[in-house]
């Protein structure tokens, strides 16, 4: 019997102190924005998609080794000896004409792997974050800066080359 | 014309009770994840109830065979993705420990800092959404709104929030952010409030006790019998928690309890021991963070990252504290640079075992209580 | 009043009485239901720390509108194997149910729908129609989960329809009327005439009646919760148990109308509390007409002070909502069966001995 007015009274209590509290958020301020007229600031280390300074790439390929879902592909071809590539920002001289820098982001898991064995810090991770498409071909990102008549002038180039030193082998011999 | 005894053929036209096979299927509100409960009722009672798994299967044991050692950590991220930190330590203390390499001190406490944050995140999913299984919508924005200063903690120091790729075999991949601490003391200041909130509107609310106290009761020898770990276990009232019984990393410098079932609200190991056990573990993970920040040492977190990670051959079990039990890496090195084998023994999978003990006799609604109540995730029980 | 008026245009008494019947619902209750939707979306959406609808309008005025449109123009899917009559009678059954009732309902002291001397007693039989309407609903889906939902959710309404009918039985011992429009009349004055502070009787009575009246109050106010579904009552439409329960299978303006009855329900179950213990139209404090000498605007005045009541009570039904869990059935039944109808009885001997007195 008194088990039976206690329960009344618990449920009672239990109750309004649940109420009470629900009454008092009634109050307090939103803790949501109003996406997409404000957006949140995001921090410095923010891990979304990736960008390539092909300045920069030597095409050592350590990238496209180090990730774990091979979204990278990267093809280069061999510099003929008298071409200048240039520089990159801290001194080094490039090699190796790169012709394909491929970045698949359907595949990409931001895992941010590629980004540390980089020697130039050419590839980083910016905070750009709305970059969906209707066709999944769309995401895949070209970085590459040569033309497709340059591609071919280069592996001609170098064919030329590879060529001219067999003959010359050969011419000694 | 069939050959049948005359008492099998008098049994088969006598009266039969009928039973009802009901299926909560692949896709439901309340079922956390892609899980299949075949139940099997009679009126209104349950029978039996099997679960069927596999609809996440991501063949992560099979990619971790292809992978190099630090190419595996993604991978792990993703089994539990609700308490990603925790994959991340298990997998990476194994590997040093086959590696034969220490780390610095700084690294040890960061990683248990991030456990521990990691630990509150994943507990306030765990009740929010048993909340919303009960019925009561309003406690589940509250738990996501703390949550969320969790996420920003985390984005502020390696730049994602629910998967990171932050524990890296031998330190870590970014040293704290300078706000870090200033922020991590506020929240902690913000969150104790919090918590008692959350009680007075949830834990001790008549209505949710009477839904959950004396429902699914979990004995201790079946539990020991069926080997589950995590709360599930202590809420039965055995103290057994990895982090006292089996020390890993600096867990033995922090002082802090075990919060233990007691039956405050029906008997031992129900359901409300079960939700409260998870409570009580929040107020303590908070308890050890504030110890850690307090003695936070100096020092250089990436000075024992090993070039190239090629262990010698031998294998390791090692075991860490999960949110919601023991999880366990098996890993077998060759001495190449890819493991030979890992394989995971993950909480959840375990627990999902007890289902059909602890819905014997209850009514259908009872199923999604006790189910809340074990906290599986089904990215662990797929992988 | 208005009666009068109009049946002095259109001449003829049925026609009158009918289109008098008919004003609150189009008038009233329609807009009324429109304007729930968006104040419940709008109360829980800022007692969970959050914004709710801002987009369309002035800070998702529009909502409900855009989203009856949305309704409107759905496919109307009705399977195969569904019991095609029942299927589309279920909606009209509820929503008539529920808007029906309003016919008895006080307003103000000079209109009231139908002047009936069995008032209560309508509005009871009249809400009954919306059991028979989720059965059939739930029978027609052929789906197993709302079938379950429409069983229970009868059994749930049939067994609190006795606690409201209990407690309405020893009011109308108290006041020995049955007409909703005397028992306003009887709580004339300033608050403290109401019947939940006693009625209009002797200090002595009064005070010997407040606690019982007190009890009759909390007990008719969680039964009718019960009665419309609401949590912590609302195990018919749990949506991560069964689904949505019995409306599983409605789309379109059919599950409008499920959706807009049960608004109209919630509001029909506050005023007739609200009549019946909180002095109907009467105002608290008197009337700013009567001060001022102009005696219509005394009628507009009840008007206001009935809808506030009625609102007032509807924002508590939304606010229990969002704080409490649901109930289990067998936990309901057991909150019905075992509580609250014993107590109901001991009040209503108690409030007879004393009225007797």
């Amino acid at each position: 019997m008194k088990e039976y007015f206690s329960n009344i009274f618990t449920a009672f209590s239990t109750v309004w102190t649940g109420m009470k509290i629900t009454f008092k958020h009634l109050f307090i301020p939103s803790v949501t924005i109003q996406y997409p007229e404000v957006r949140l600031q995001l921090p410095e280390r923010e891990r979304n998609r990736l960008y390539v300074n092909m300045d920069d790439c030597i095409g050592c390929d350590q990238c496209a080794r180090a990730c774990p879902v091979n979204c990278i592909s990267i093809e280069t071809v061999k510099s003929v000896p008298g071409d200048d590539l240039g520089k990159t920002s801290n001194g080094k001289k490039k090699a190796l004409w790169v012709t394909r820098f491929d970045i698949d982001f359907a595949k990409c898991c931001y895992c941010q792997l590629c980004v540390f064995p980089c020697p130039t810090e050419c590839i980083y991770m910016t905070d750009v974050y709305e970059f969906s498409e209707f066709d999944r071909d769309k995401l895949i990102y070209e970085f590459s800066t040569l033309t497709k008549e340059e591609k071919r002038e280069k592996l001609e180039r170098l064919d030329r080359h590879y060529n001219e030193r067999e003959a010359d082998k050969l011419g000694r011999m | 014309m069939s050959f049948e005894s005359k008492e099998n053929i008098e049994n088969k036209s006598a009266v039969r009770t009928e039973e009802m096979v009901l299926n909560m299927g692949p896709q439901h509100p309340s079922t956390h994840g892609v899980l299949r409960l075949e139940i099997t009722l009679e009126g209104e009672l349950i029978t039996k109830v099997t679960p069927h798994i596999g609809y996440l299967h991501r063949c992560f044991e099979k990619h971790a065979e292809a992978m190099t050692y630090p190419q595996v950590i993604p991978y792990t991220d993703r089994m539990d993705y609700l308490a990603s930190m925790y994959n991340e330590i298990g997998y990476v203390i194994g590997v040093e420990k086959l590696l034969k390499i220490e780390v610095p001190d700084r690294v040890e406490y960061i990683r248990v800092i991030m456990g521990e944050l990691q630990r509150i995140a994943s507990h306030l999913v765990a009740l929010g959404t048993y909340g919303v299984d009960i019925g009561a919508f309003t406690p589940f924005l509250y738990c996501f709104r703390d949550r969320e200063k969790i996420l920003h903690l985390f984005e502020i120091t390696c730049g994602a929030r629910l998967l990171y790729n932050y524990i890296w075999i031998g330190g870590l991949s970014h040293d704290l952010h300078p706000d870090f601490v200033r922020l991590t003391r506020e929240f902690i200041k913000d969150f104790k409030p919090n918590i008692k909130e959350l009680n007075n509107l949830l834990s001790y609310n008549k209505i949710f006790i009477d839904r959950t106290a004396n429902v699914g009761i979990l004995p201790v020898d079946t539990a020991i019998n069926f080997g589950v770990t995590g709360p599930n276990l202590r809420a039965s009232g055995i103290n057994w928690d990895l982090r006292k019984d089996d020390p890993y990393s600096v867990y033995q410098k922090f002082d802090y309890e075990i919060p233990v079932g007691e039956g405050k609200a029906g008997t031992v190991g129900d359901s409300w021991d079960r939700y409260y056990v998870r409570v009580r573990e929040m107020e303590e993970s908070l308890k050890i963070i504030e110890q850690a920040l307090d003695t936070l040492p100096d020092g250089d977190i990436a000075s024992a990252i090993p070039k190239r990670i090629k262990p010698p051959a031998g294998m390791i079990y090692t075991r860490v504290e999960n949110p919601r039990g023991e999880l366990g890496y098996f890993i077998i090195s060759d001495g190449s640079i890819n493991p030979f084998r890992v394989k995971v023994r993950a909480p959840s999978f375990v627990s999902l075992q007890i289902m059909d003990e602890l819905c014997r006799g209850h009514l259908v609604a009872d199923v999604i209580t006790i189910l809340g109540s074990i906290d599986i995730v089904l990215g662990e029980i797929d992988r | 009043m208005i009666y009068d008026v109009i049946n002095n245009l259109t001449g003829s008494p049925v026609l009158s009485a009918v289109i008098v019947a008919m004003l609150p619902l189009f008038l009233f209750i329609l807009p009324f239901a429109l304007v729930a939707v968006y104040l419940e979306r709008k109360v829980s959406a800022h007692m969970q720390d959050r914004l709710g609808p801002m987009r369309v309008g002035y800070h998702g005025i529009l909502q409900t509108i855009a989203d009856i449109i949305k309704l409107i123009q759905k496919e109307d899917i009705i399977a195969n194997e569904n019991d095609k009559l029942l299927f589309n009678i279920a909606p009209v059954l509820v929503f008539v149910g529920s808007y029906a009732a309003f016919a008895a309902i006080p307003f103000t002291s000079v209109y009231i729908g139908a002047q009936i001397d069995l008032g209560i007693f309508l509005i009871i039989a009249v809400t009954g129609l919306v059991v028979a309407g989720i059965l059939m609903a739930g029978w027609a889906s052929n789906n197993k989960y709302s079938l379950l939902g429409a069983m229970r959710a009868a059994a749930q309404i049939i067994s609190y329809e006795i606690p409201t009918i209990l407690v309405v039985l020893s009011l109308v011992m108290m006041t020995g009327s049955m007409n909703l429009y005397t028992l306003s009349e009887m709580q004339t004055g300033y608050f403290w005439n109401w019947n939940l502070f006693g009625g209009s009787y002797d200090l002595l009575q009064k005070l010997l009646l407040i606690p019982f009246m007190l009890i009759g109050f909390i007990i008719i106010y969680i039964s009718t919760l019960a009665e419309v579904n609401r949590t912590p009552f609302d195990i018919p439409e749990a949506e991560s148990e069964l689904v949505s329960g019995f409306h599983t299978e409605y789309s379109g303006m059919k599950f409008a109308m499920f959706f807009l009855a049960e608004y109209a329900n919630m509001f029909a179950v506050s005023a007739i509390v609200a009549a019946l213990f909180l002095g109907g139209y009467q105002s608290p404090f008197g009337y700013l007409g009567n001060l001022i000498g102009a005696e219509w605007l005394v009628s507009i005045e009840q008007f206001l002070w009935f809808t506030i009541k009625g609102v007032g009570l509807v924002l508590v039904q939304m606010w229990l909502r969002w704080t409490l869990p649901r109930l289990r059935v067998d936990q309901l039944m057991t909150v019905s069966w075992k509580y609250l109808i014993p107590i109901s009885f001991v009040n209503l001997i108690i409030i007879g001995l004393i009225t007797i007195l």
